[in-house]
């Protein structure tokens, strides 16, 4: 459905996107991801059809974006950053404004935005002035203008910047739902957020691609996903100090290193009862998955020692994230680019 | 066609949504019912030349709103869309630059031509009251209402391109009143050079917005100022849509 390639654009003397390709297909529901000003918003404004780029072609469902714009443009519904609209005009008043410039015939006006107004669950806002709505409402108005003439494709800048936690999961539950009809290319620099709503991630950086996939095999790619801790925390019945149980437990095969966690309290850990937690290492030359749980559990039996807790912690896309972005030579923090000149 | 009446449908509510509309029409209104005003009571200090509508049309006050109108009606057009941001959604809906250009001008130019008929129930009251005309013949009336279409289509076609240049209506609004006024000062041009020949008439008979309203206004057409205001009504339109469209170029 959307389709890039050689994406590039620049202000001035700072490039905002270098050299993007990528591309969406029906269906998907695509996560934008990348920390601020590495050139999301760019993008998205030039598949909208906003802004020409320098270099490099777009093509929204087969339509060229500069030369059949505004059958591409008829094709998308858009929702841009801080959600721009009329102050002066009515909810409802402005999405049938919206829905009759998108080219919804004059008898189904009334129908579609009733839908839109429906699924965004501001039916009940509908004679108040826009001026006067909450920033969550405004969100909800944009998302509404977005696809009140039900286009394939929704491009959706930061659907969830500036709202509460309360508004951020209802937009959320929206995006889900809205994901069987259309596809969906929305941007983030929330990571969990992306985890949660997308099927696909692009994470971006500094106008690059630097990372695609599945939340799941990005995790796998980052090569950082076994090398996450796992959490034991037992009571040793013969209250062996935990010097013994470091040796045993380094003693496994599947075991790399064992440390004794910190972070207990201490009046959990003086006390001759006490739960004492460990943090395991896997050894990552095992030819097995690497998981060292089922070992770990098998000699807690054993040794007759109560166990309360044993948990892998799986990375999260941020340490994901992290770990692609330092990857790529010149795209770390300390190599930013010139983008301002030097100043005495 | 539908998506431009859209367009221009939005334009003109979006004034009388606002308070600006009215708040010029209130005023426009007090200074020319006074100007109306002062203009009837020159005839109860016995003979004159002038009629009531020459005399209504080439008084300071009248022109005085009618130059400060321009940039009033014309410094939110575009730049309240480039500030605000409302531009993006506007420009990524499936509408032409020259849709948008155009529906902004005319929905202005309606708003214009509404601020200006009230005026004319002036004249009717005048008419009732006195069983008199309060010009010598129709063609006064066509000739002056003509002149104030014309006027307005150049100056606020002017307006429109001053708004498409920037974000700051106040920059727009001075940009235009600095233009208009320009113009409309080469009608001093023949106090200046002290004398008045067949050249620096066919000059100001062009320029001055004042000679051409002191002829129109007593019934004598000239086609000069028509393709004038005409001609320059398509420039500056046409610069309007190209400044649009190097927004794309320039952000």
């Amino acid at each position: 459905m959307i389709s890039v390639q050689g994406l590039t654009k620049s202000y001035g003397a700072t490039d905002a996107v270098r050299d993007l390709s990528f591309s969406v297909d029906r269906g998907e529901v695509v996560g934008f991801l990348g920390p601020n000003g590495a050139g999301k918003s760019t993008t998205m404004k030039i598949l909208s059809g906003y802004l020409p780029a320098d270099a490099g072609e777009v093509r929204i469902a087969g339509f060229d974006i500069l030369s059949q714009s505004l059958k591409a443009r008829s094709r998308i519904g858009y929702l841009p950053e801080n959600v721009p609209l009329y102050s002066e005009m009515r909810v409802g008043e402005y999405l049938r404004y919206r829905a009759a410039l998108k080219g919804v015939r004059s008898r189904r006006i009334t129908e579609k935005v009733e839908d839109a107004l429906e699924l965004c669950c501001i039916s009940h806002v509908r004679n108040q002035l826009i001026g006067t709505l909450s920033k969550g409402y405004r969100q909800r108005v944009g998302l509404a203008d977005a696809l009140v003439n039900e286009p394939d494709i929704l491009i959706l800048d930061e659907p969830t910047i500036g709202l509460d936690p309360g508004q951020i999961r209802e937009v959320r539950e929206l995006i889900k739902g809205l994901a069987k009809r259309h596809t969906i290319l929305l941007s983030s620099h929330i990571l969990s957020e992306v985890e949660m709503t997308c099927s696909r991630v692009l994470i971006i950086n500094k106008g690059q691609i630097v990372a695609t996939g599945t939340p799941a095999e990005l995790r796998e790619r980052s090569g950082i996903a076994l090398s996450g801790s796992v959490r034991m925390e037992i009571q040793t019945a013969d209250r062996a100090n935990s010097e013994a149980v470091l040796a045993i437990l380094q003693s496994l095969e599947e075991v790399a290193s064992a440390t004794l966690a910190e972070s207990l309290p201490s009046s959990i850990t003086t006390s001759t009862t006490s739960w004492t937690r460990y943090e395991i290492v896997p050894s990552l030359s095992l030819s097995s998955s690497g998981d060292p749980r089922p070992a770990l559990f098998e000699e807690a039996v054993r040794r007759g020692w109560k166990l309360r807790e044993l948990s892998a912690h799986e990375s999260s896309l941020e340490e994901i994230f992290t770990s692609f972005v330092d990857r790529i030579p010149g795209m770390t923090k300390e190599k930013t680019p010139t983008k301002e000149p030097a100043k005495l | 066609m539908r998506i431009f009446w859209i367009l221009w449908k939005r334009e003109v509510a979006s004034a009388f949504q606002t308070p600006m509309a009215w708040v010029i029409l209130f005023f426009l209104l007090l200074v020319t019912g006074f100007n109306f005003y002062a203009g009837v009571s020159v005839l109860n200090h016995g003979p004159t030349e002038v009629t009531v509508v020459e005399s209504f049309f080439n008084t300071v006050f009248f022109w005085f709103s009618f130059l400060l109108l321009f940039p009033l009606l014309t410094m939110r057009l575009y730049s309240e869309e480039y500030r605000s941001g409302t531009i993006e959604p506007l420009m990524t809906a499936p509408v032409r630059d020259t849709q948008v250009v155009l529906a902004k001008f005319l929905g202005v130019l309606f708003l214009y031509a509404f601020l200006w008929m009230p005026t004319g129930l002036y004249f009717l009251i005048f008419w009732w009251q006195t069983h008199l005309t309060s010009a010598g013949a129709i063609g006064a009336f066509v000739g002056s209402y003509l002149l104030l279409l014309l006027m307005g289509m150049f100056y606020l076609s002017l307006g429109c391109f001053c708004s498409s240049l920037t974000r700051h209506q106040i920059t727009a609004a001075v940009m235009t009143f600095a233009v208009i006024a320009l113009f409309f000062l080469t009608g001093l041009l023949s106090f200046l050079a002290g004398h008045v020949d067949t050249m620096m008439q066919g000059i100001t008979i062009t320029f001055s917005p004042i000679d051409q309203m002191t002829q129109f206004s007593r019934g004598i057409f000239d086609t000069r100022p028509v393709v004038w205001y005409l001609v320059m009504t398509g420039l500056f339109l046409f610069l309007t849509l190209q400044s649009f469209q190097a927004r794309r170029w320039r952000s």
